[in-house]
C-alpha cells in the first residue's frame, strides 16, 4: 500500500502543529467560534450533540495493522474505547475533546493518517472497491488512480472553497462497489477497443436533500487525463457551482438545472483550453504510483483447500460464514473475507479497540498486514489463503466478528443518526438493531437472500437510504420520530433512486412494515433466486404499496 | 414555559446546563427552570458572557416539561443530548447519574406491538 513519502510526511505534521496552534488560539479565547469552525472542520472536527467528533480518513478504505492498532489505542487513551466505520470509509471517535485533538492528530501522523478535508467544502477523501486489488472480477487496481486523486486534491488552492462538498469514487470492476454514480465524480475504469484501460466519468450524482444519479459525461477518459479531465470538472463547478444557496450548491444541481450537454460542453471546452498545460499523467509517474499496490507476492496454492472442504461439511456455521462473509479472490487458493461490524443486535459499523487489535492481528496473521474498510461499514481482509480460513474464523468468531450476515437483510448501513448526530431528525441506529434482531442472520435471512437496507436519519442521507434496496428516512414530525420507507433504490452498476411507497410509518410500526415489504417480496418471486430487487424492478411499487396500506386500511392497528 | 440554558464547553464538548447562581453545572438536575421570556433572555447574555470568555459554544435555550414530577427535555432531540446515546446506556450523562429522570428508553423489538 501507499507510504507517505518525504513531502507527505512533511505535509502532514505541518498540518498538525498548524492545528495545535489553532486550537491554542481559541482555548485563549484568541479566535472566536465563527473564526475558529472553518479550521477545525479542515481537521474533520465537529461538534455534536454529546461531544467533539472527530472523523478520520482513511483514503479508498485502505489500512494496515499498525494503523488499525493505532486508532484503537487513540480509542483507550483519547476516547471511550470504540469507534465507528463510517459509509465514506472512514472512523469516527465520538468523544474526543478539543484539547487533545492536537495530541490526537500527532499519533495518526505518526502511523501516515490525518483527519484532512474529512469535512468541509473541499475534495473530500477519495473512496474506491474495498475490494480493490483482489477482487476476480477487476480491470485494474483503482487505488493508484484514487492516490493519485488524493495527492492533488489535498490542499488544492483552487478547490479549497469550492461552493459545497465535492466527493470522488472510482472502481475497477465492472461490478461497482463503490457506489459511483451517487458521487459528484464517480470514475468506472475500462478498457478501450485498443485493450487500454481508461474511465468513464459520471459527473453530478449525489443523495441527500436531492437525490440524483451521475450522468455520464466522457465514455472513456485516458489515464493520461484523468487529473485534467477532473480539475475541469471541478473548475466549471466552481465558477458555476450555485453560491447563493447551500441547498443547491452541490454540482449534481447544476447538471440538473442546465442539463448534461450544456455541462459537459463547458467540461470538455474548459478541458481543451487548458490543453496539456502540466496536468498530463506521465505514464512513469503512474507507474511509480502503482507500485506501491502492486500485489503482494503470495505462496502458490492449490485452488481447493481440502481443510477448508473438510470444516465446511461438517460445521454449518463455518459453511454459512464461507456461503455470505467470503468471496473470490483473483489469485487461486486465496479468498477475500468480510467482517461484518453488523452483529445481531448491534450498532451497525461500531468496532471496540479490542475489537479492532483482533482484527489488525489477524491481518498481520493473515492477510498480508492489509485490510479495509467498506462503505457497507464493514472490514475486509484481502488476502487470506483458503488453508487459512479456518483459524481465521475461529479467531474472529472469539472476539464476536464472526457474524455471517454480509450483503444479507440484517447487513444494514445505517448512519449514527440522533443518537449522535446534531444534524439528525430521527434516531436510525434503534431502527437497524430492531430490523436485525427480527431478520437474523439464519435461515430465514439467507431464505431472503441479498437485500440491502440502508437507514438515514435525516436528509442528508449518510446513511445511503435512496440506494437502498429498502430504504428508511427518519425525520421529526409534531415532535414524533417517523419514518419514510424507499423501495427499489441501488447503488451498483445499475444504480437508481428508491422511490417513496407512501405515507411514513411511526417508531412502533416501520419494522412491521418492512416485514410486510420482505413477505410480499417473498410470496411474489418467481423462483428463490429472483432478488428483491429483480421482483421490485419486475412488479414496480403496486403490490408494495397494496400490502402496506391498502390491506390494513380500516383495521385497528 | 419553562425553559432551561444548555451550552457545550468549549475545552472537550461536554453539554452544560445554566444553574441558579448562573454557573454552569454537567448535572441537568442542577440546571435553573425559566419561566418567563425576560429570565431567559438575561440567562441568555450570561450565556454570551461565557462564550466570550472562552468558556462555551453555542447556549440556547430548550423547553422542558414535567413528567412524574420530574423535568425533562421537551424535544427528543434535547432529551438525548442531555442523557447521551439511547443505544449505548453505558455512555454519556446517563452513565454518571447527571442525565434527567426517567430515564430515556432505548426502544427494542421487544417493547413493540405489531401492526
Amino acid at each position: 500500500m501507499y507510504r507517505y513519502d518525504e513531502f507527505d510526511a512533511a505535509f502532514v505534521w505541518a498540518r498538525v502543529d498548524q492545528f495545535r496552534e489553532q486550537v491554542g488560539r481559541r482555548l485563549a479565547g484568541e479566535l472566536t467560534e465563527d473564526q475558529f469552525r472553518p479550521h477545525r472542520l479542515m481537521n474533520g472536527l465537529y461538534l455534536q450533540l454529546h461531544a467533539y467528533m472527530l472523523r478520520i480518513a482513511v483514503p479508498y478504505g485502505t489500512l494496515n495493522s499498525r494503523q488499525l492498532r493505532k486508532l484503537a489505542e487513540i480509542a483507550r487513551k483519547y476516547d471511550r474505547g470504540y469507534g465507528h466505520f463510517t459509509t465514506r470509509q472512514n472512523l469516527q471517535f465520538n468523544w474526543p475533546a478539543l484539547k487533545d485533538t492536537p495530541d490526537i492528530l500527532a499519533e495518526l501522523a505518526s502511523v501516515e493518517m490525518h483527519a484532512i478535508q474529512t469535512s468541509g467544502n473541499c475534495i473530500r477523501n477519495v473512496t474506491a472497491d474495498h475490494f480493490a486489488g483482489v477482487a476476480a472480477d477487476e480491470l485494474a487496481d483503482p487505488r493508484p488512480y484514487a492516490e493519485i486523486l488524493r495527492q492533488w486534491s489535498s490542499l488544492h488552492p483552487e478547490f479549497s472553497f469550492l461552493p459545497r462538498k465535492f466527493k470522488i469514487a472510482v472502481n475497477g470492476a465492472p461490478k461497482d462497489r463503490a457506489v459511483i454514480q451517487a458521487h459528484d465524480i464517480g470514475l468506472q475504469i475500462v478498457r478501450n477497443e485498443a485493450g487500454e484501460i481508461g474511465f468513464t466519468v459520471y459527473v453530478g450524482g449525489g443523495l441527500g436533500r436531492t437525490p440524483l444519479i451521475g450522468h455520464k459525461v466522457r465514455e472513456f477518459l485516458p489515464v493520461h487525463d484523468l487529473l485534467a479531465y477532473c480539475e475541469a470538472i471541478l473548475r466549471v463547478y466552481n465558477l458555476e457551482g450555485r453560491r447563493d444557496n447551500k441547498f443547491k450548491a452541490r454540482v449534481k444541481i447544476l447538471l440538473h438545472e442546465r442539463g448534461t450537454p450544456a455541462v459537459r460542453e463547458l467540461i470538455e471546452a474548459e478541458f481543451a483550453a487548458r490543453g496539456d498545460a502540466g496536468l498530463g499523467l506521465p505514464p512513469a509517474e503512474v507507474a511509480r504510483i502503482q507500485a506501491y499496490f502492486a500485489p503482494p507476492k503470495l505462496t502458490s496454492r492449490p485452488a481447493v483447500s481440502d481443510r477448508l472442504e473438510r470444516r465446511r461439511g461438517k460445521d454449518e456455521k463455518f459453511s454459512r460464514f464461507l456461503e455470505s462473509n467470503v468471496v473470490a479472490h483473483k489469485v487461486p487458493g486465496y479468498a477475500i473475507v468480510t467482517i461484518s461490524l453488523k452483529p445481531i443486535g448491534g450498532v451497525p459499523g461500531d468496532a471496540s479497540a479490542d475489537q479492532m487489535d483482533a482484527v489488525a492481528d489477524l491481518a498481520e496473521d493473515y492477510s498480508q498486514d492489509e485490510l479495509r474498510v467498506s462503505h457497507e461499514q464493514n472490514l475486509i481482509l484481502p488476502y487470506v489463503a483458503l488453508d487459512e480460513l479456518s483459524a481465521v474464523y475461529d479467531r474472529l468468531a472469539s472476539v464476536g466478528l464472526a457474524t455471517p450476515n454480509a450483503g444479507l437483510i440484517s447487513d444494514i448501513i445505517a448512519c449514527p443518526g440522533l443518537d449522535y448526530c446534531a444534524l439528525a431528525t430521527a434516531r436510525s441506529i434503534p431502527i437497524a438493531q430492531r430490523l436485525s434482531e427480527r431478520f437474523g442472520d439464519g435461515a430465514r435471512a439467507r431464505a431472503i437472500g441479498p437485500l440491502k437496507i440502508k437507514i438515514s436519519g435525516c436528509i442528508n442521507a449518510c446513511g445511503h437510504h435512496h440506494v437502498g434496496h429498502i430504504g428508511i428516512l427518519g425525520l421529526e414530525r409534531n415532535g414524533e420520530e417517523t419514518y419514510q420507507i424507499t423501495l427499489g433504490g441501488s447503488g451498483d452498476e445499475t444504480a437508481s433512486i428508491g422511490g417513496i411507497i407512501g405515507p411514513g410509518f411511526s417508531t412502533e410500526t416501520v419494522v412491521e412494515a418492512v416485514e410486510t415489504v420482505v413477505a410480499t417480496y417473498m410470496a411474489r418471486r418467481d423462483r428463490p433466486d429472483e432478488t428483491f430487487l429483480d421482483v421490485y424492478r419486475r412488479l414496480g411499487p403496486a403490490p408494495f404499496k397494496e400490502a402496506l396500506y391498502e390491506r390494513n386500511k380500516g383495521a385497528d392497528i | 414555559m419553562s425553559q432551561i440554558v444548555t451550552a457545550n464547553r468549549l475545552a472537550d464538548g461536554v453539554v452544560l446546563f445554566m444553574d441558579e447562581a448562573g454557573g454552569w453545572s454537567e448535572d441537568f438536575a442542577k440546571a435553573a427552570i425559566y419561566s418567563d421570556a425576560p429570565a431567559i433572555a438575561a440567562a441568555l447574555a450570561r450565556g454570551a458572557e461565557a462564550v466570550a470568555a472562552s468558556l462555551l459554544v453555542d447556549p440556547y435555550g430548550i423547553e422542558v416539561e414535567l413528567r412524574n414530577g420530574h423535568y425533562t427535555p421537551k424535544a427528543l432531540r434535547e432529551a438525548i443530548r442531555a442523557s447521551g446515546p439511547t443505544v449505548r446506556r453505558d455512555l454519556g450523562k446517563q452513565a454518571e447519574g447527571l442525565a434527567p429522570i426517567p430515564a430515556l428508553q432505548a426502544p427494542t423489538e421487544a417493547s413493540h406491538v405489531s401492526l
